[in-house]
């Protein structure tokens, strides 16, 4: 049987964004921090540490799954999706992620990877969603920021545009550019 | 916040994990979604020297029916329970439930299993199983055994389960043709935990009503069918019984006056709903 020991470092492998990577953890260590530190990758931010506040976010096999509440080495072998891979192209932004901006639904921008996340995971699973399941939803997250309505108000948006329906008029222009 | 350093163990089969807890049970954890046990190990409530992973089990991941009973193993997430088929007709208290135990990212890891031996008070899910006289089935590298959810909360986060034990799934009895079922919550933002939480069952003659989050643990009373100032008094006897306290959460007194208005709610509902 596979026993991880306290104090030596494993191997972990696993697929991020798309991409084979692995390192080497310590059964203690924190997926926040195995992303962070050791990957680099710091787009998934790092709040309460207890599962509250929903920065961390991040998607294990298409499910939102808090990172500070995962081991680094419960990722072996799985599909890890971070807010690095929602956008289609370096110079491209995903749909949810072009209407948070038309939407001005991010102020400061602690939260945001975390509620992208789990919105790309709902939205893929719930196409037609309404405003109450999108604020339940939204409501696994802490904005200090926004006050939610620009978040629910791009999430719809973003649903209705990925269902190829012609975007709503509510604040479809930019305010500024 | 990080957690001390444990050993941590996948379990492949479920003789592996039994194995290690009959080895170091005092010492040893099970992980299952984690939801609740990572904030412990972050803020080291918890400290323990291994932890035994049981999300690989072979066959803990599916839901079975059992003839009047749906099985639900060690693995199974509350996100795949809510998610079930038919859930509304073949539990309805459960699918009214289920929404509000914590947020849809937590559902998505945390498992039914582990809601039941963590025992918090407040959780709705051993509120389900106390209000259904639901089953708890034990397991450990001596025996199996089996208890009502009445004998296995035995108070605040404490359980009857013995340290070499694990919870291999729970039972819920499948909705009584011609029964009602209902659920109601009060807390401060849906996701949190209840302030007070209250589920209902009716039948032809009795009433079932079982209260979460002011005694210990998650209580039922049953009557017959009540109504009127019989049913006011019967509920305000079961307020005064579950010796509410005050915290920084709500009054003790909030939380009487809320058995007493949930209750009667859940109770029409139940009366209502019934098919
Ligand atoms: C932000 C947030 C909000 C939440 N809100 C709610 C809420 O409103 N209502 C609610 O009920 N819960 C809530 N929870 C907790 C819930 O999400 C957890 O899923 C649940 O309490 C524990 O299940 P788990 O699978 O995550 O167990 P774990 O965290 O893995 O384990 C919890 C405990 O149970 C033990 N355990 C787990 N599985 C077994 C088993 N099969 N046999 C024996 N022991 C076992 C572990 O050793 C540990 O002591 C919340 C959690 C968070 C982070
Ligand atoms: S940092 Fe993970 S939920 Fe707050
Ligand atoms: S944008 Fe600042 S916390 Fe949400």
């Amino acid at each position: 049987m596979p026993r991880l020991t306290a104090g030596a470092r494993h191997r972990v492998a696993f697929t991020l964004n798309g991409k084979p990577v692995s390192l080497d953890a310590e059964p203690r260590l924190l997926a926040t921090d195995a992303l962070r530190q050791q990957l680099g990758a710091t787009g998934t931010h790092v709040g309460c540490e207890h599962g509250a506040c929903g920065a961390c976010t991040i998607q294990i096999d298409g499910e939102p799954a808090r990172a500070c509440l995962t081991l680094a080495v419960q990722l072996e072998g799985r599909d890890v999706r971070t807010v690095e891979g929602l956008a289609p192209a370096a110079d491209r932004l995903s749909v949810l992620q072009a209407t948070f901006r038309r939407h001005h639904a991010l102020q400061c921008g602690f939260c945001t990877a975390g509620i992208l996340i789990s919105l790309d995971a709902f939205l893929r699973t719930s196409p037609n969603p309404d405003e109450q399941e999108l604020r339940e939803v939204v409501g696994g997250h802490l904005c200090r920021c926004t006050g939610y309505t620009a978040i629910v108000a791009a999430a719809l948006d973003a649903a209705a545009t990925l269902r190829g329906e012609p975007a709503s008029s509510v604040n479809r222009d930019p305010v500024h550019v | 916040m990080k957690p001390a350093a444990f050993d941590y163990v996948r379990a492949q089969h479920l003789d592996e994990a039994l194995d290690v807890l009959k080895q170091q049970g005092g010492e040893a954890r099970v992980i299952a979604g984690g939801q609740s046990l990572l904030p412990m190990l972050n803020m080291r409530l918890a400290k323990p020297a291994v932890l035994v992973d049981v999300m690989g089990i072979p066959g803990f991941g599916e839901i079975r029916r059992e003839g009047d009973a749906i099985v639900v193993p060690a693995g199974v997430r509350q996100a795949k329970l809510l998610a079930r088929l038919g859930l509304a007709t073949e539990q309805p208290l459960l699918a009214a439930a289920l929404p509000w135990v914590g947020h849809y990212q937590t559902r998505a890891r945390g498992t039914v299993c582990g809601s039941t031996a963590h025992a918090d008070p407040s959780a709705e899910i051993p509120l389900c199983l106390v209000a259904l006289d639901g089953e708890i089935r034990l397991r450990s590298r001596k025996k199996r055994r089996s208890l009502k959810a009445s004998e296995f909360f035995t108070g605040m986060m404490v359980t009857d389960k013995a340290e070499d034990e694990l919870i291999e799934a729970v039972a819920f009895p499948a909705a009584v043709k011609g029964a009602g079922y209902a659920f109601r919550e009060v807390a401060r933002r849906h996701g949190d935990f209840a302030i007070v939480a209250c589920a209902a069952m009716a039948t032809a003659d009795a009433i079932h009503v079982a209260v979460g989050a002011v005694a210990d643990r998650p209580e039922r009373r049953s009557y017959p069918l009540l109504e009127g100032s019989a049913l006011d008094d019967a509920l305000n006897a079961f307020a005064w019984e579950l010796d509410a306290r005050d915290d920084i959460h709500a009054t003790a007194r909030l939380r009487r006056d809320l058995v007493r208005s949930l209750g009667r709610e859940v109770i029409e509902e139940a009366l209502r709903c019934r098919a």
